[in-house]
Protein backbone atom coordinates (compact mmCIF):
# COMPACT_ATOMS: atom_id res chain seq x y z
CA UNK A 1 0.00 0.00 0.00
CA UNK A 2 1.42 3.39 -0.95
CA UNK A 3 1.15 6.19 1.54
CA UNK A 4 0.49 9.54 -0.07
CA UNK A 5 1.61 12.79 1.41
CA UNK A 6 -0.99 15.51 1.66
CA UNK A 7 0.87 17.42 -1.06
CA UNK A 8 0.54 14.49 -3.43
CA UNK A 9 -3.12 13.97 -2.58
CA UNK A 10 -3.86 17.61 -3.28
CA UNK A 11 -1.96 17.65 -6.55
CA UNK A 12 -3.94 14.62 -7.75
CA UNK A 13 -7.29 16.26 -6.99
CA UNK A 14 -8.92 17.89 -10.06
CA UNK A 15 -9.44 21.09 -8.06
CA UNK A 16 -5.68 21.69 -7.97
CA UNK A 17 -5.00 20.68 -11.58
CA UNK A 18 -2.51 23.14 -13.06
CA UNK A 19 -1.76 24.86 -9.74
CA UNK A 20 1.97 25.40 -9.05
CA UNK A 21 3.71 23.10 -6.55
CA UNK A 22 4.69 25.94 -4.20
CA UNK A 23 1.09 27.11 -3.89
CA UNK A 24 -0.11 23.57 -3.22
CA UNK A 25 2.63 23.09 -0.62
CA UNK A 26 1.70 26.35 1.08
CA UNK A 27 -2.02 25.48 1.21
CA UNK A 28 -1.26 21.94 2.36
CA UNK A 29 -0.15 23.57 5.60
CA UNK A 30 -3.84 24.26 6.33
CA UNK A 31 -5.04 20.77 5.37
CA UNK A 32 -5.64 17.44 7.03
CA UNK A 33 -7.21 14.16 6.04
CA UNK A 34 -10.71 13.57 7.34
CA UNK A 35 -13.13 10.65 7.27
CA UNK A 36 -16.90 10.56 7.59
CA UNK A 37 -19.02 7.50 8.16
CA UNK A 38 -22.34 6.97 6.36
CA UNK A 39 -24.94 9.41 7.72
CA UNK A 40 -22.37 11.43 9.67
CA UNK A 41 -22.93 15.18 9.50
CA UNK A 42 -20.07 17.05 7.83
CA UNK A 43 -21.51 20.41 8.82
CA UNK A 44 -24.77 21.90 9.98
CA UNK A 45 -26.80 24.91 8.95
CA UNK A 46 -26.11 27.96 11.14
CA UNK A 47 -22.80 26.64 12.52
CA UNK A 48 -19.49 28.44 11.85
CA UNK A 49 -18.14 27.63 8.39
CA UNK A 50 -14.65 26.74 9.49
CA UNK A 51 -13.67 24.21 6.83
CA UNK A 52 -13.40 23.75 3.09
CA UNK A 53 -13.36 20.18 1.76
CA UNK A 54 -11.96 18.37 -1.26
CA UNK A 55 -13.75 15.05 -1.60
CA UNK A 56 -11.41 12.16 -2.39
CA UNK A 57 -13.80 9.24 -2.06
CA UNK A 58 -17.47 8.83 -1.31
CA UNK A 59 -20.40 11.22 -1.47
CA UNK A 60 -21.78 14.09 0.59
CA UNK A 61 -25.41 15.19 0.35
CA UNK A 62 -26.32 18.83 0.75
CA UNK A 63 -29.66 19.05 2.51
CA UNK A 64 -32.25 21.68 2.88
CA UNK A 65 -34.73 21.64 5.75
CA UNK A 66 -38.18 22.38 4.50
CA UNK A 67 -40.68 24.41 6.40
CA UNK A 68 -42.96 21.36 6.49
CA UNK A 69 -40.37 19.61 8.63
CA UNK A 70 -38.78 17.15 6.19
CA UNK A 71 -35.38 17.43 4.58
CA UNK A 72 -34.58 17.01 0.93
CA UNK A 73 -31.28 16.63 -0.83
CA UNK A 74 -30.66 19.47 -3.22
CA UNK A 75 -27.20 18.48 -4.39
CA UNK A 76 -24.52 15.87 -3.89
CA UNK A 77 -20.78 16.28 -4.02
CA UNK A 78 -18.75 13.31 -5.20
CA UNK A 79 -15.09 12.29 -5.41
CA UNK A 80 -13.12 14.87 -7.36
CA UNK A 81 -15.40 17.73 -6.32
CA UNK A 82 -15.27 20.38 -3.59
CA UNK A 83 -17.63 21.08 -0.73
CA UNK A 84 -18.45 24.32 1.05
CA UNK A 85 -18.27 27.96 0.04
CA UNK A 86 -19.54 29.70 3.17
CA UNK A 87 -16.03 29.82 4.69
CA UNK A 88 -15.27 32.50 2.09
CA UNK A 89 -18.04 34.95 2.76
CA UNK A 90 -18.90 36.73 6.05
CA UNK A 91 -20.54 35.90 8.40
CA UNK A 92 -18.88 32.50 7.69
CA UNK A 93 -21.85 30.32 8.61
CA UNK A 94 -23.14 27.24 6.81
CA UNK A 95 -26.45 27.76 5.05
CA UNK A 96 -27.20 24.07 4.49
CA UNK A 97 -26.57 20.75 6.20
CA UNK A 98 -24.04 18.39 4.65
CA UNK A 99 -24.14 14.68 5.41
CA UNK A 100 -21.99 11.82 4.15
CA UNK A 101 -24.26 9.31 2.42
CA UNK A 102 -21.54 6.65 2.18
CA UNK A 103 -18.10 6.17 3.69
CA UNK A 104 -16.33 9.37 2.65
CA UNK A 105 -12.71 10.51 2.67
CA UNK A 106 -11.78 14.11 2.16
CA UNK A 107 -9.12 16.71 2.73
CA UNK A 108 -10.37 19.42 5.09
CA UNK A 109 -8.78 22.87 5.02
CA UNK A 110 -8.94 25.05 8.09
CA UNK A 111 -10.81 28.14 6.89
CA UNK A 112 -9.08 30.66 9.16
CA UNK A 113 -5.69 29.35 8.04
CA UNK A 114 -6.73 29.57 4.36
CA UNK A 115 -8.06 33.09 4.73
CA UNK A 116 -4.90 34.20 6.53
CA UNK A 117 -2.69 32.80 3.77
CA UNK A 118 -4.82 34.42 1.07
CA UNK A 119 -4.62 37.79 2.85
CA UNK A 120 -0.87 37.49 3.31
CA UNK A 121 -0.18 36.55 -0.30
CA UNK A 122 -2.80 37.87 -2.78
CA UNK A 123 -1.26 35.84 -5.62
CA UNK A 124 -2.04 32.65 -3.71
CA UNK A 125 -5.45 34.06 -2.84
CA UNK A 126 -6.12 34.71 -6.51
CA UNK A 127 -5.22 31.16 -7.53
CA UNK A 128 -7.47 29.70 -4.85
CA UNK A 129 -10.37 32.07 -5.41
CA UNK A 130 -10.35 31.70 -9.20
CA UNK A 131 -10.73 27.94 -8.75
CA UNK A 132 -13.48 28.32 -6.18
CA UNK A 133 -15.18 30.83 -8.48
CA UNK A 134 -15.11 28.33 -11.36
CA UNK A 135 -16.87 25.74 -9.21
CA UNK A 136 -19.37 28.29 -7.92
CA UNK A 137 -20.09 29.35 -11.49
CA UNK A 138 -20.78 25.73 -12.52
CA UNK A 139 -23.11 25.23 -9.57
CA UNK A 140 -24.93 28.51 -10.22
CA UNK A 141 -25.43 27.61 -13.87
CA UNK A 142 -26.75 24.19 -12.88
CA UNK A 143 -29.11 25.75 -10.33
CA UNK A 144 -30.49 28.11 -12.96
CA UNK A 145 -31.05 25.32 -15.45
CA UNK A 146 -32.84 23.32 -12.78
CA UNK A 147 -35.21 26.21 -12.27
CA UNK A 148 -36.66 25.50 -15.70
CA UNK A 149 -37.59 21.92 -14.69
CA UNK A 150 -35.01 20.34 -16.90
CA UNK A 151 -36.70 17.03 -17.59
CA UNK A 152 -40.27 18.22 -17.42
CA UNK A 153 -40.95 19.17 -21.02
CA UNK A 154 -39.67 18.06 -24.34
CA UNK A 155 -41.70 19.36 -27.24
CA UNK A 156 -42.01 22.93 -28.47
CA UNK B 1 -41.50 9.88 -66.03
CA UNK B 2 -45.18 9.52 -65.22
CA UNK B 3 -44.44 6.10 -63.77
CA UNK B 4 -41.69 7.47 -61.49
CA UNK B 5 -43.99 10.20 -60.22
CA UNK B 6 -46.76 7.80 -59.50
CA UNK B 7 -44.35 5.49 -57.68
CA UNK B 8 -43.25 8.40 -55.48
CA UNK B 9 -46.83 9.42 -54.91
CA UNK B 10 -47.89 5.93 -54.00
CA UNK B 11 -45.00 5.76 -51.50
CA UNK B 12 -46.15 9.02 -49.94
CA UNK B 13 -49.74 7.76 -49.83
CA UNK B 14 -48.52 4.52 -48.17
CA UNK B 15 -46.62 6.51 -45.58
CA UNK B 16 -49.80 8.41 -44.75
CA UNK B 17 -51.82 5.24 -44.19
CA UNK B 18 -51.66 3.84 -40.68
CA UNK B 19 -51.28 0.13 -40.09
CA UNK B 20 -53.32 -1.44 -37.30
CA UNK B 21 -51.51 -2.70 -34.21
CA UNK B 22 -53.06 -4.36 -31.20
CA UNK B 23 -52.04 -3.53 -27.62
CA UNK B 24 -50.66 -6.78 -26.18
CA UNK B 25 -49.37 -5.37 -22.89
CA UNK B 26 -49.10 -2.07 -21.07
CA UNK B 27 -46.42 -1.62 -18.44
CA UNK B 28 -46.49 1.22 -15.98
CA UNK B 29 -42.92 2.54 -15.77
CA UNK B 30 -43.45 5.54 -13.51
CA UNK B 31 -46.41 7.54 -12.23
CA UNK B 32 -46.95 9.22 -15.65
CA UNK B 33 -45.07 7.01 -18.11
CA UNK B 34 -46.19 3.75 -19.70
CA UNK B 35 -44.70 1.31 -22.20
CA UNK B 36 -47.08 -0.12 -24.77
CA UNK B 37 -46.19 -3.39 -26.47
CA UNK B 38 -47.92 -3.71 -29.84
CA UNK B 39 -48.42 -6.58 -32.28
CA UNK B 40 -49.35 -6.04 -35.93
CA UNK B 41 -52.89 -6.99 -36.89
CA UNK B 42 -51.80 -9.01 -39.92
CA UNK B 43 -48.60 -8.39 -41.85
CA UNK B 44 -44.95 -8.36 -40.76
CA UNK B 45 -43.49 -6.82 -37.65
CA UNK B 46 -42.22 -3.29 -38.15
CA UNK B 47 -38.51 -3.10 -38.95
CA UNK B 48 -36.81 0.02 -37.63
CA UNK B 49 -33.47 1.52 -36.72
CA UNK B 50 -32.62 2.65 -33.19
CA UNK B 51 -33.67 6.29 -32.83
CA UNK B 52 -36.51 6.24 -35.35
CA UNK B 53 -40.05 7.22 -34.41
CA UNK B 54 -43.58 6.39 -35.52
CA UNK B 55 -46.78 8.42 -35.67
CA UNK B 56 -49.19 6.77 -33.23
CA UNK B 57 -52.87 7.28 -33.87
CA UNK B 58 -55.54 7.07 -31.18
CA UNK B 59 -58.72 6.90 -33.27
CA UNK B 60 -60.97 9.89 -32.81
CA UNK B 61 -58.43 11.74 -30.66
CA UNK B 62 -55.33 12.37 -32.72
CA UNK B 63 -51.88 11.32 -33.82
CA UNK B 64 -48.49 12.09 -32.21
CA UNK B 65 -44.84 11.25 -32.87
CA UNK B 66 -43.37 8.74 -30.40
CA UNK B 67 -39.93 7.14 -30.57
CA UNK B 68 -39.68 3.38 -30.65
CA UNK B 69 -38.20 2.16 -27.35
CA UNK B 70 -37.77 -1.57 -28.06
CA UNK B 71 -35.09 -3.80 -29.50
CA UNK B 72 -34.25 -2.96 -33.14
CA UNK B 73 -32.95 -6.47 -33.84
CA UNK B 74 -36.53 -7.40 -34.65
CA UNK B 75 -38.86 -10.23 -33.90
CA UNK B 76 -40.49 -9.00 -30.72
CA UNK B 77 -43.39 -6.72 -30.04
CA UNK B 78 -43.21 -3.06 -31.03
CA UNK B 79 -42.51 -0.96 -27.92
CA UNK B 80 -43.23 2.70 -27.30
CA UNK B 81 -42.69 4.43 -23.97
CA UNK B 82 -45.11 7.29 -23.57
CA UNK B 83 -45.37 10.06 -21.02
CA UNK B 84 -48.94 11.09 -20.44
CA UNK B 85 -48.93 14.86 -20.96
CA UNK B 86 -52.05 15.67 -22.96
CA UNK B 87 -55.08 14.46 -24.86
CA UNK B 88 -53.45 12.09 -27.35
CA UNK B 89 -50.83 10.61 -25.04
CA UNK B 90 -53.56 10.09 -22.42
CA UNK B 91 -55.72 8.21 -24.94
CA UNK B 92 -52.75 6.11 -26.06
CA UNK B 93 -51.72 4.97 -22.60
CA UNK B 94 -55.35 4.30 -21.66
CA UNK B 95 -55.94 1.97 -24.63
CA UNK B 96 -56.90 -1.37 -23.08
CA UNK B 97 -55.28 -4.68 -23.88
CA UNK B 98 -56.64 -5.86 -27.23
CA UNK B 99 -57.43 -2.30 -28.29
CA UNK B 100 -56.21 -1.20 -31.71
CA UNK B 101 -53.97 1.78 -32.54
CA UNK B 102 -52.81 3.15 -35.88
CA UNK B 103 -49.07 3.18 -36.57
CA UNK B 104 -47.33 5.05 -39.39
CA UNK B 105 -43.63 4.84 -40.00
CA UNK B 106 -40.94 4.23 -38.92
CA UNK B 107 -39.71 7.69 -39.80
CA UNK B 108 -36.59 9.76 -39.53
CA UNK B 109 -32.90 9.24 -39.00
CA UNK B 110 -31.52 6.80 -36.41
CA UNK B 111 -28.75 7.02 -33.82
CA UNK B 112 -26.37 5.09 -36.10
CA UNK B 113 -24.79 3.34 -33.14
CA UNK B 114 -22.39 1.56 -35.50
CA UNK B 115 -20.47 4.83 -35.71
CA UNK B 116 -19.27 4.22 -32.16
CA UNK B 117 -17.84 0.76 -32.86
CA UNK B 118 -14.17 0.39 -31.93
CA UNK B 119 -14.31 3.27 -29.45
CA UNK B 120 -16.02 4.47 -26.30
CA UNK B 121 -19.74 5.18 -26.33
CA UNK B 122 -21.41 7.67 -24.03
CA UNK B 123 -25.20 7.88 -23.86
CA UNK B 124 -26.66 10.82 -21.98
CA UNK B 125 -30.38 10.84 -21.23
CA UNK B 126 -32.64 13.33 -19.49
CA UNK B 127 -36.11 12.31 -18.31
CA UNK B 128 -38.21 10.48 -20.89
CA UNK B 129 -35.18 10.89 -23.22
CA UNK B 130 -34.01 7.50 -22.00
CA UNK B 131 -36.84 5.90 -24.00
CA UNK B 132 -35.55 6.85 -27.47
CA UNK B 133 -32.03 5.85 -26.36
CA UNK B 134 -33.08 2.41 -25.13
CA UNK B 135 -32.94 0.80 -28.61
CA UNK B 136 -29.41 2.20 -29.02
CA UNK B 137 -28.34 0.64 -25.74
CA UNK B 138 -30.01 -2.66 -26.60
CA UNK B 139 -28.08 -2.69 -29.87
CA UNK B 140 -24.80 -1.87 -28.12
CA UNK B 141 -25.17 -4.58 -25.45
CA UNK B 142 -26.13 -7.11 -28.11
CA UNK B 143 -22.81 -6.38 -29.85
CA UNK B 144 -20.92 -5.47 -26.70
CA UNK B 145 -17.55 -6.79 -27.94
CA UNK B 146 -17.48 -4.18 -30.71
CA UNK B 147 -17.32 -1.30 -28.24
CA UNK B 148 -14.76 -0.29 -25.70
CA UNK B 149 -16.15 1.53 -22.65
CA UNK B 150 -19.90 2.09 -22.60
CA UNK B 151 -21.30 4.73 -20.28
CA UNK B 152 -24.88 5.72 -19.60
CA UNK B 153 -25.38 9.02 -17.80
CA UNK B 154 -29.01 9.48 -16.86
CA UNK B 155 -30.80 12.32 -15.13
CA UNK B 156 -34.37 12.07 -13.81
CA UNK B 157 -36.50 14.47 -11.83
CA UNK B 158 -36.83 12.34 -8.71
CA UNK B 159 -35.97 8.72 -7.82
CA UNK B 160 -39.60 7.84 -8.60
CA UNK B 161 -39.18 9.10 -12.16
CA UNK B 162 -36.31 6.73 -12.97
CA UNK B 163 -37.27 4.73 -16.05
CA UNK B 164 -36.32 1.14 -16.87
CA UNK B 165 -34.71 0.46 -13.47
CA UNK B 166 -34.44 -3.32 -14.14
CA UNK B 167 -32.72 -2.60 -17.47
CA UNK B 168 -30.23 -0.24 -15.83
CA UNK B 169 -29.31 -2.94 -13.34
CA UNK B 170 -28.98 -5.61 -16.00
CA UNK B 171 -26.88 -3.47 -18.33
CA UNK B 172 -24.52 -2.65 -15.50
CA UNK B 173 -24.33 -6.19 -14.07
CA UNK B 174 -24.29 -8.30 -17.23
CA UNK B 175 -22.99 -6.04 -19.97
CA UNK B 176 -20.29 -3.90 -18.42
CA UNK B 177 -22.18 -0.67 -18.96
CA UNK B 178 -21.09 2.05 -16.52
CA UNK B 179 -24.39 3.51 -15.38
CA UNK B 180 -24.52 6.80 -13.46
CA UNK B 181 -27.92 8.08 -12.38
CA UNK B 182 -28.58 11.49 -10.93
CA UNK B 183 -31.84 13.11 -9.85
CA UNK B 184 -32.90 16.71 -9.54
CA UNK B 185 -34.43 16.26 -6.12
CA UNK B 186 -33.79 13.46 -3.67
CA UNK B 187 -35.67 12.57 -0.49
CA UNK B 188 -33.44 12.60 2.61
CA UNK B 189 -32.86 8.84 2.49
CA UNK B 190 -31.69 8.82 -1.16
CA UNK B 191 -28.12 7.51 -1.41
CA UNK B 192 -27.52 8.31 -5.06
CA UNK B 193 -26.42 11.48 -6.80
CA UNK B 194 -28.38 14.72 -6.93
CA UNK B 195 -27.62 17.37 -9.54
CA UNK B 196 -27.74 17.95 -13.26
CA UNK B 197 -26.78 15.15 -15.59
CA UNK B 198 -24.38 17.52 -17.36
CA UNK B 199 -22.30 17.57 -14.15
CA UNK B 200 -21.43 13.93 -14.74
CA UNK B 201 -19.74 14.66 -18.06
CA UNK B 202 -16.46 16.31 -16.92
CA UNK B 203 -15.39 13.40 -14.74
CA UNK B 204 -16.90 10.44 -16.60
CA UNK B 205 -14.27 7.89 -17.56
CA UNK B 206 -14.24 7.97 -21.37
CA UNK B 207 -11.52 8.84 -23.83
CA UNK B 208 -12.81 11.93 -25.69
CA UNK B 209 -10.59 11.34 -28.72
CA UNK B 210 -12.35 8.02 -29.46
CA UNK B 211 -15.83 8.70 -28.11
CA UNK B 212 -19.17 8.83 -29.87
CA UNK B 213 -21.94 10.36 -27.80
CA UNK B 214 -25.72 10.01 -28.08
CA UNK B 215 -27.83 12.56 -26.23
CA UNK B 216 -31.58 12.69 -25.75
CA UNK B 217 -33.71 14.89 -23.54
CA UNK B 218 -35.12 18.39 -23.42
CA UNK B 219 -33.34 20.86 -25.63
CA UNK B 220 -31.79 22.85 -22.77
CA UNK B 221 -30.28 19.67 -21.37
CA UNK B 222 -29.04 18.47 -24.77
CA UNK B 223 -27.38 21.76 -25.51
CA UNK B 224 -25.54 21.98 -22.21
CA UNK B 225 -24.56 18.31 -22.41
CA UNK B 226 -23.25 18.71 -25.96
CA UNK B 227 -21.20 21.74 -24.90
CA UNK B 228 -19.80 19.84 -21.90
CA UNK B 229 -18.87 16.91 -24.15
CA UNK B 230 -17.21 19.22 -26.63
CA UNK B 231 -15.32 20.97 -23.82
CA UNK B 232 -13.91 17.56 -22.93
CA UNK B 233 -12.72 17.16 -26.49
CA UNK B 234 -15.42 15.05 -28.17
CA UNK B 235 -15.76 16.08 -31.83
CA UNK B 236 -19.02 17.90 -32.59
CA UNK B 237 -19.91 15.54 -35.43
CA UNK B 238 -19.52 12.63 -33.00
CA UNK B 239 -22.13 14.09 -30.65
CA UNK B 240 -25.57 13.00 -31.90
CA UNK B 241 -28.76 14.58 -30.56
CA UNK B 242 -32.42 13.77 -31.12
CA UNK B 243 -34.41 16.92 -31.81
CA UNK B 244 -38.09 17.43 -31.30
CA UNK B 245 -40.58 19.67 -32.96
CA UNK B 246 -44.28 19.19 -33.39
CA UNK B 247 -44.95 16.85 -36.28
CA UNK B 248 -47.92 16.09 -38.50
CA UNK B 249 -47.11 14.20 -41.67
CA UNK B 250 -43.78 12.64 -40.68
CA UNK B 251 -42.65 12.48 -44.29
CA UNK B 252 -41.41 15.96 -45.18
CA UNK B 253 -44.63 17.29 -46.73
CA UNK B 254 -46.35 19.61 -44.27
CA UNK B 255 -43.51 21.71 -42.83
CA UNK B 256 -44.70 21.46 -39.20
CA UNK B 257 -41.34 20.22 -37.99
CA UNK B 258 -39.21 22.77 -39.77
CA UNK B 259 -36.04 24.05 -38.11
CA UNK B 260 -34.59 26.60 -40.54
CA UNK B 261 -33.60 24.60 -43.63
CA UNK B 262 -34.23 21.23 -41.96
CA UNK B 263 -37.38 19.15 -41.82
CA UNK B 264 -36.76 17.24 -38.62
CA UNK B 265 -39.06 14.36 -39.55
CA UNK B 266 -36.83 13.39 -42.47
CA UNK B 267 -33.48 15.17 -41.88
CA UNK B 268 -33.73 14.29 -38.18
CA UNK B 269 -34.71 13.70 -35.48
CA UNK B 270 -31.13 12.49 -34.89
CA UNK B 271 -28.46 14.91 -36.11
CA UNK B 272 -24.86 15.78 -35.28
CA UNK B 273 -24.08 18.73 -33.02
CA UNK B 274 -21.89 20.17 -35.81
CA UNK B 275 -25.09 20.78 -37.81
CA UNK B 276 -27.36 21.58 -34.92
CA UNK B 277 -25.36 24.01 -32.86
CA UNK B 278 -25.97 27.06 -35.05
CA UNK B 279 -29.69 26.19 -35.24
CA UNK B 280 -30.45 25.45 -31.62
CA UNK B 281 -32.14 28.21 -29.75
CA UNK B 282 -29.74 30.22 -27.63
CA UNK B 283 -30.39 30.05 -23.95
CA UNK B 284 -28.45 32.54 -21.99
CA UNK B 285 -29.60 32.47 -18.40
C1 LIG C 1 -39.52 12.74 -32.89
C2 LIG C 1 -40.29 12.77 -31.60
C3 LIG C 1 -40.19 11.71 -30.74
C4 LIG C 1 -40.91 11.70 -29.54
N1 LIG C 1 -40.78 10.62 -28.71
C5 LIG C 1 -41.52 10.57 -27.58
C6 LIG C 1 -41.44 9.42 -26.74
O1 LIG C 1 -40.72 8.47 -27.00
N2 LIG C 1 -42.20 9.40 -25.62
C7 LIG C 1 -43.01 10.47 -25.29
O2 LIG C 1 -43.69 10.40 -24.26
N3 LIG C 1 -43.08 11.58 -26.05
C8 LIG C 1 -42.36 11.65 -27.20
N4 LIG C 1 -42.45 12.76 -28.00
C9 LIG C 1 -43.33 13.86 -27.56
C10 LIG C 1 -44.77 13.60 -27.90
O3 LIG C 1 -44.92 13.62 -29.29
C11 LIG C 1 -45.66 14.67 -27.24
O4 LIG C 1 -45.64 14.48 -25.86
C12 LIG C 1 -47.08 14.56 -27.73
O5 LIG C 1 -47.15 15.04 -29.04
C13 LIG C 1 -48.04 15.34 -26.84
O6 LIG C 1 -49.35 15.24 -27.39
P1 LIG C 1 -50.69 15.32 -26.49
O7 LIG C 1 -51.83 15.46 -27.41
O8 LIG C 1 -50.72 14.19 -25.54
O9 LIG C 1 -50.46 16.63 -25.64
P2 LIG C 1 -50.95 18.09 -26.05
O10 LIG C 1 -52.43 18.14 -25.83
O11 LIG C 1 -50.38 18.40 -27.39
O12 LIG C 1 -50.25 18.91 -24.96
C14 LIG C 1 -50.77 19.00 -23.62
C15 LIG C 1 -49.94 19.90 -22.80
O13 LIG C 1 -48.68 19.27 -22.57
C16 LIG C 1 -47.65 20.07 -23.09
N5 LIG C 1 -46.76 19.13 -23.74
C17 LIG C 1 -46.80 18.71 -24.99
N6 LIG C 1 -45.86 17.81 -25.21
C18 LIG C 1 -45.24 17.67 -24.05
C19 LIG C 1 -44.17 16.88 -23.61
N7 LIG C 1 -43.57 16.04 -24.42
N8 LIG C 1 -43.77 16.98 -22.32
C20 LIG C 1 -44.37 17.81 -21.48
N9 LIG C 1 -45.38 18.59 -21.84
C21 LIG C 1 -45.79 18.51 -23.10
C22 LIG C 1 -48.26 21.02 -24.05
O14 LIG C 1 -47.50 22.22 -24.12
C23 LIG C 1 -49.62 21.22 -23.45
O15 LIG C 1 -49.57 22.19 -22.43
C24 LIG C 1 -41.73 12.80 -29.19
C25 LIG C 1 -41.82 13.89 -30.07
C26 LIG C 1 -41.10 13.88 -31.25
C27 LIG C 1 -41.21 15.05 -32.18
S1 LIG D 1 -43.91 16.62 -39.96
FE1 LIG D 1 -44.59 17.28 -41.89
S2 LIG D 1 -42.78 17.98 -42.78
FE2 LIG D 1 -42.08 17.11 -40.94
Amino acid sequence: MTVRTLDETLREHPFFEGVGEEVVALLAGCARNVHFRPDELVFQEGQPADFFYLIKEGRVAIQLHEVAGGASIIDTVDAGEVLGFSWLVPPYRWVFDARATVDTRAVGFDAVCLRTKCDADPAVGYVLLSRVARTMHERLEAARVRLVDLYGTRTR
Amino acid sequence: MTEVLSAERSQAVDAMLPRSFRVERTRRDTRDTFTLELAPVGGDPLRFAAGQFTMLLAAGVGEVPISISGDPSGGGLLEHTIRNVGSVTRALVATPRGGVLGVRGPFGTGWEVERGEGGDVVLVAGGIGLAPLRPALLQVVRNRERYNRVLLLYGARTPEDILFAPDLERWERDHDVEVAVTVDNGPHDWRGRVGLVTRLVPRAGFDPSRTTAYVCGPEVMMRSTALALRDRGVRADRIRLSMERNMKCGVGLCGHCQLRELFLCVDGPVLGFDRLEPLMSRWEL
